[in-house]
């Protein structure tokens, strides 16, 4: 099993610090998956973490300009690690300017990913920063555990309003409350609520749009039988909500939600090269 | 200085004015002489020096927002006045305004840190600014750091890991920098030495806000490691304690693929998991990790003796561990003061103090 990577534009590292950052911030312990051409990190919806879960697919190309990875068998050619994203936020912080950074699965007392960087300096051999960080091997037979979620049978879904108005808006309103009412309908309109017993605040917002979603064998549209008016609605723990829109350091080109009413909220948000989904669970 | 302690000790000589300080455990000393030159007008008044000690909170406590200082100060004047008690801070600023502040200072032995930078086995010499960019990859909380020196002449850095911590789930940093990097570099091959960044970083500052390079003597695990600033009018010195380390064969560790802090080149190391892989499949993987030589066990080993004490104090070290050696969180308190454990345990009395002071606290 191996792994290596480098990292040479600085364009690329510093957008790939970026998802990290992310990432980061969504949750405290991940899952990385490794294929031979994209990159995953993944969070399961266990009851430590809140039931939220997380999805964020990076294809290696765009960012990589080496990447070399063995899996644990042929025919099972990936790796699954777990790590703290934090760290490899932190190894990164300090490489912005770096001449390359190369990243290594390596295994001295302990299964680590190496993070090396190479910095600009006045001497000919280089400045070099070496930052190992612990990860864990997940085992094969777990792997089941780490599929992708698939996209959930939503009662209404709608593009998200710009992301920085959202997230000053429920930063205010995380001020109040512990949970927030989003509810949305198929005429583009999107209220976030929240409902306590001295006040309640209402935000709202118009012409947002629907997506289209091409109906496959299990009709994940069923928009023909509903009412554009009516509103599907999930209460769910604003802080998750929070941090998924504080994290976001770049305006997605695509952002949207799905609402399966009173049980789930499934955000997409698509950049050029990396798309992140994020399911928080309503409040029961 | 206030970096290091909770006090500042000023003292008046012919060579210049003396500003010191020290941590409440005796493990981190720092003194700034600043020449007469430095000062526009310098008399040390009577035959006997006036040694005193003012809380530092009330002397930064005048010099609060240095812009504004700046901008509205056309002078300070620095009175000590025994007779009254008194150490006047005299701001004459624009528009005829004048401050005085008069501070309370308490008489107090003379502070000094005993230490020897000749017979320190290796000492190198950096700009601050290679130093502040070495040390900006660590992070902010961090409180130890080890130096150490590596084949080719290169010097490397890397972020103390606590015995009690686990190592599988602790990030390791490691910096190195080349021989070039430095002004002058005379060290003892295989050595390094542990000490608390906290007041490093703080003298790195100072260092670079005045372009001075830094001066680093270091000698085995245990002795104090001295950082010197050194310019016409100004003269700096910053002694920490260092970690010891028990083991006393500084022979680099074993080859067996144990943490090796001693230097490989960065891209030569083993990345085979196949034989982890084919532990972890069948059942969470090893255990206990054999026990690292390179982390250190803690004794309780402050860095400096009184004079008087020095033969006595030979002798101790020799012993290894103190026997009642406090367990790992007590020593901390020892080491690095307030800053980790709220109100640790004083010094036992049978620790080696750094400085000896007479007014009793």
């Amino acid at each position: 099993m191996r792994f290596r990577a480098k990292i040479v534009d600085l364009a690329c590292l510093n957008h790939f610090s970026r998802v990290i950052n992310t990432i980061a911030r969504l949750a405290k312990t991940c899952t990385l998956r490794l294929t031979a051409s994209k990159l995953y990190f993944i969070l399961c919806d266990k009851v430590a973490n809140g039931g939220v879960s997380m999805w964020c697919e990076l294809s290696q190309g765009n960012f990589f300009d080496e990447f070399q990875m063995e899996g644990i068998a042929a025919e099972h050619n990936e790796i699954y690690l777990e790590l703290v994203p934090e760290y490899l936020s932190r190894a990164l912080k300090t490489a912005q300017n770096a001449k390359a950074v190369k990243i290594k699965l390596t295994n001295r007392h302990c299964p680590c990913l190496r993070v090396a960087v190479e910095l600009p300096s006045l001497s000919s051999s280089g400045r070099i920063v070496t930052h190992d960080i612990p990860v864990g091997v997940i085992p094969r037979r777990l792997w089941n555990d780490f599929r992708e979620p698939s996209v959930p049978d939503f009662d209404v879904s709608i593009y998200l309003p710009a992301l920085k108005t959202m997230k000053s808006v429920v930063e205010r309103m995380k001020n109040l409350s512990n949970s927030i009412v989003i509810e949305a309908n198929l005429s583009g309109e999107m209220n976030l609520k929240i409902e306590t017993d001295l006040v309640s605040v209402t935000t709202h917002f118009k012409d947002l749009g629907n997506p289209p979603w091409a109906s496959g064998d299990e009709s994940q549209s069923p928009a023909q039988d509903r009412d554009p008016e009516s509103m599907a609605e999930a209460c769910v723990d604003i802080r998750k909500l929070q941090q998924l829109l504080a994290g976001q350091q770049v305006n997605p080109t695509k952002a949207l939600c799905n609402i399966v009413s009173k049980r789930i909220v499934h955000f997409i948000l698509l950049h050029e090269d990396v798309s992140l989904q994020y399911f928080i669970p309503a409040l029961a | 200085l206030s970096r290091v302690g909770d006090e500042l000790y000023l003292e008046p000589t012919d060579s210049g004015l003396s500003l010191r300080a020290v941590n409440s455990s005796r493990s981190a000393f720092a003194s700034f002489l600043f020449a007469p030159l430095f000062f526009q007008r310098y008399e040390t008044g009577g035959p006997q020096p006036l040694r005193c000690k003012v809380p530092m909170k009330s002397f930064l406590g005048v010099f609060r927002s240095l812009p504004s200082l700046e901008k509205t100060v056309s002078k300070c004047l620095i009175l000590l006045q025994p007779r009254c008690n008194r150490l006047v801070l005299q701001l004459r600023c624009k528009y005829g305004v004048t401050k005085t502040h008069n501070l309370a200072f308490r008489e107090c032995e003379r502070l000094q840190a005993v230490f020897d930078t000749q017979s320190c086995a290796s000492t190198l010499c950096a700009p601050a600014r290679v130093l502040a960019e070495a040390v900006v990859h660590f992070p902010q909380t961090l409180a130890e750091v080890t130096l150490g020196t590596g084949p080719g002449g290169r010097i490397s850095l890397r972020n103390y890991v606590e015995d009690d911590a686990e190592p599988r789930k602790t990030m390791v940093t490691e910096l190195w920098l080349a021989e070039e990097e430095f002004q002058s570099l005379a060290v003892a091959p295989g050595s390094q030495i542990t000490f608390c960044l906290k007041e490093f970083r703080g003298l790195l500052s100072f260092a670079e806000a005045s372009n001075l390079p830094l001066v680093i003597h270091f000698d085995a695990p245990g002795r104090p490691v001295v950082f010197t600033l050194d310019d016409a009018i100004v003269e700096v010195h910053l002694v920490l304690a260092t970690l010891s380390d028990p083991l006393s064969d500084p022979q680099p560790p074993r080859a067996n693929g144990n943490v090796s802090h001693l230097p490989t080149p960065p891209d030569d190391f083993p990345d085979d998991l196949e034989s982890y892989m084919a532990t972890v499949e069948t059942e969470e993987g090893p255990g206990v990790l054999p026990p690292s030589p390179t982390f250190p066990q803690r004794t309780p080993h402050p860095a400096l003796g009184d004079p008087q004490q020095e033969e006595q104090d030979g002798e101790k070290e020799e012993e290894g561990a103190v026997p009642g050696t406090p367990p790992p969180k007590k020593f901390r308190s020892l080491f690095f003061g307030s800053v980790l454990t709220p109100g640790g345990p004083s010094p036992a009395p049978s620790q080696e103090v750094l400085a000896e002071d007479s007014d009793s606290d």
